[in-house]
């Protein structure tokens, strides 16, 4: 008896270790083989499902450095990207925790009726903004504006309510008595602010920052309808334009130029990983 | 009542408020100010606006006429382009989003046993969630699933004959729904969460009424995290139904139309014919179909969602 449910045990634990590294292979096997893939010639890409080069190459990195329409090349556009993703990160640290301030903490005339608002935009879709935004700052003259405008604008207003909202949900975890304990010592509204709340919520806000870092820079759809000019292109377009420019013929450069693109977002999450899963999780246990 | 604090007000001399108190009592509205002002002018008005534009013939370049009448709407429900848009779109809604739950689930399940190496698997099966979205990720996908690509390659040495992915109507879409529940690591880690705050006793209690471990999940893990389960349904039928990157970018709608998702459709209407009063008919009436299933989501709770708090 017990040493069957000893085996039984033993099965049991094999079957979940077989499933998950099964699962995690699958998972991963794909972008593995892109890393490899980079190395390859464009004729071996596709010759075999393995990951390790057969003739080791640098053909395609060579091939990625080069410029696209004389305007724009690779670190180009990374920066390009940069130059919109840090003011937006920037930007929507200090407006969502300035929002998630005056609704965590204050009473005031409409706050009720301006706090659904705020959730009801939670579950507004961008699909349903995107042409009348667009037609808005057509007429602003901000479209295709060399400084980005309509990406990292709406930013400085906490239009991710997202973020707001996570915010609040962990400021309400922070005790109010240290508001109260540094009103009596004489700090006004902001200073309470940056002296009391900003260090309290200090974890909540590098994870937003860094989730908008990575929406932000993963971001296609804005960039795609604001940005026309190809010395403006950030990586999100350059990619999808070299795609386009030859599809088919040069993988290895396509699969390189890919691989550039994320490696950003990937250096952030390896070193931020904790922060992510925390971020995350905050956000939906609370339902 | 108003006549006692008229009396009231009598009696102390009439004391009126200064602009100066106004303000101190209300600032909290100061610190939502930016919020506000954002709200009115980057959400309120574009949604207004773009319920009129969709009553006119608004070209981008040829001017505006209102129509007046549900002409464009009429369209939207008649052109056979746009209702099978819809019909893409909800097929692909509900083959990623109960797929992409139940991967989650599963897998955030096993995980939540004492396994060795548990940061690591969280970390695997994270890292899609956070590159999905980006075109880096869209390229490697028509990389994976081309006629030669790595998929058909594996398939190839168990000697199956893969189809062609990307250019037969009957699996394109499959490969974009893929693409999203590939990600499955977000809702994954939530779920880890919620299971990780399940009581123990309630499973030792569980076990010694006899429960085997699937019963044990369906009858005690499922109820304890329906809230969890709620949430990731609304986020994940919200994001599926404005799926945009995934067409664009691997399939560009085709093979006939077969993945023209509605804000495909939205969007090369808008940006490519300039229809600025179709295309927000369509926005409007996707954002309504949205609404009704978060409503229908809100209002089903209650049969099926357990908040502890009322429980308790």
């Amino acid at each position: 008896m017990a040493a069957e449910s000893k085996t039984k045990h033993y099965v049991n634990l094999f079957l979940r270790y077989f499933v998950l590294i099964l699962v995690g292979l699958i998972m991963i096997y794909p972008l593995i083989w892109m890393v490899g893939a980079t190395f390859k010639s464009n004729a071996e890409i596709f010759s075999s499902i393995g990951f390790i080069p057969k003739n080791p190459t640098l053909e395609g990195y060579k091939a990625a450095m080069q410029n696209y329409g004389g305007a724009i090349n690779v670190w180009k556009a990374m920066l390009n990207t940069f130059s919109y993703v840090i003011p937006k990160v920037v930007f929507t640290m200090i407006s969502a925790t300035v929002t998630a301030y005056g609704f965590g903490r204050f009473e005031f005339k409409g706050r009720g009726i301006l706090f659904s608002v705020l959730m009801a935009t939670l579950f507004l879709p961008q699909v349903v903004l995107n042409v009348p935004q667009f037609i808005l700052f057509t007429k602003l003259g901000w479209v295709d504006s060399s400084l980005y405008l309509p990406i990292i604008v709406p930013t400085l207003f906490a239009t991710d309510t997202l973020f707001v909202f996570q915010l609040i949900q962990f400021l309400r975890n922070v005790p109010k008595e240290l508001d109260e304990a540094a009103k009596i010592d004489g700090c006004n509204a902001m200073q309470t602010l940056v002296k009391v709340i900003v260090p309290m919520l200090s974890p909540a806000i590098t994870s937003i920052a860094l989730f908008q870092f990575m929406w932000s820079s993963n971001d296609f759809m804005g960039p795609l309808l604001y940005v026309n000019t190809p010395a403006k292109y950030p990586l999100a377009i350059f990619v999808k334009m070299s795609m386009d420019a030859d599809s088919g013929f040069q993988w290895n450069r396509i699969l390189a130029l890919s691989l550039i693109s994320i490696i950003p977002s990937l250096i952030v999450f390896f070193m931020a990983q904790d922060k992510f899963v925390d971020g995350i999780s905050a956000g939906g246990v609370k339902g | 009542m108003a006549k006692k604090s008229n009396t009231a007000s009598v009696a102390v001399p009439k004391k009126k408020k200064s602009f100066k108190d106004i303000c101190k009592e209300n600032i909290g509205f100061f610190f939502i100010l930016p919020w506000l002002i954002g709200f009115l002018v980057f959400k309120l008005y574009p949604m207004g606006a773009s319920l009129f534009y969709s009553f006119t013939d608004y070209n981008l370049f040829k001017g505006m006429n209102v129509i007046g009448t549900l002409e464009n709407y009429i369209d939207v429900f008649t052109t056979k382009k746009i209702t099978t848009a819809l019909g893409v779109t909800f097929k692909y809604a509900f083959i990623t989003v109960p797929l992409k739950l139940v991967f989650a689930l599963f897998i955030a399940y096993i995980l939540n046993f004492k396994i060795k190496g548990v940061n690591f698997f969280r970390t695997a099966y994270y890292i899609p969630s956070i590159l999905g979205g980006s075109v880096a990720i869209a390229v490697l996908w028509k990389a994976v699933f081309r006629d030669d690509g790595l998929l058909n390659g594996l398939l190839g040495i168990f000697g199956i004959e893969g189809p062609s992915w990307l250019s037969d109507p009957n699996y394109a879409l499959f490969v974009i729904c893929l693409l999203r529940v590939w990600q499955f690591g977000s809702a994954m880690i939530i779920f880890l969460a919620a299971l990780k705050g399940v009581p123990t006793d309630l499973y030792e209690a569980a076990s010694i009424d006899g429960a085997g471990k699937w019963r044990q999940f369906f009858s005690v893990t499922v109820p304890i995290i329906t809230p969890v389960i709620f949430y990731n349904l609304v986020t994940q039928l919200c994001q599926a139904f404005q799926e945009f990157n995934g067409p664009y970018i691997i399939t560009q709608g085709g093979p006939r139309n077969s993945t023209t998702l509605i804000s495909l459709l939205i969007y090369n209407s808008a940006f490519k014919q300039y229809d600025m009063g179709m295309a927000s008919a369509m926005a409007w009436v996707m954002f309504v179909i949205l609404m009704v299933f978060t409503i229908i989501a809100f209002l089903s709770q209650k049969y099926w969602v357990f908040y502890s708090d009322e429980e308790g």
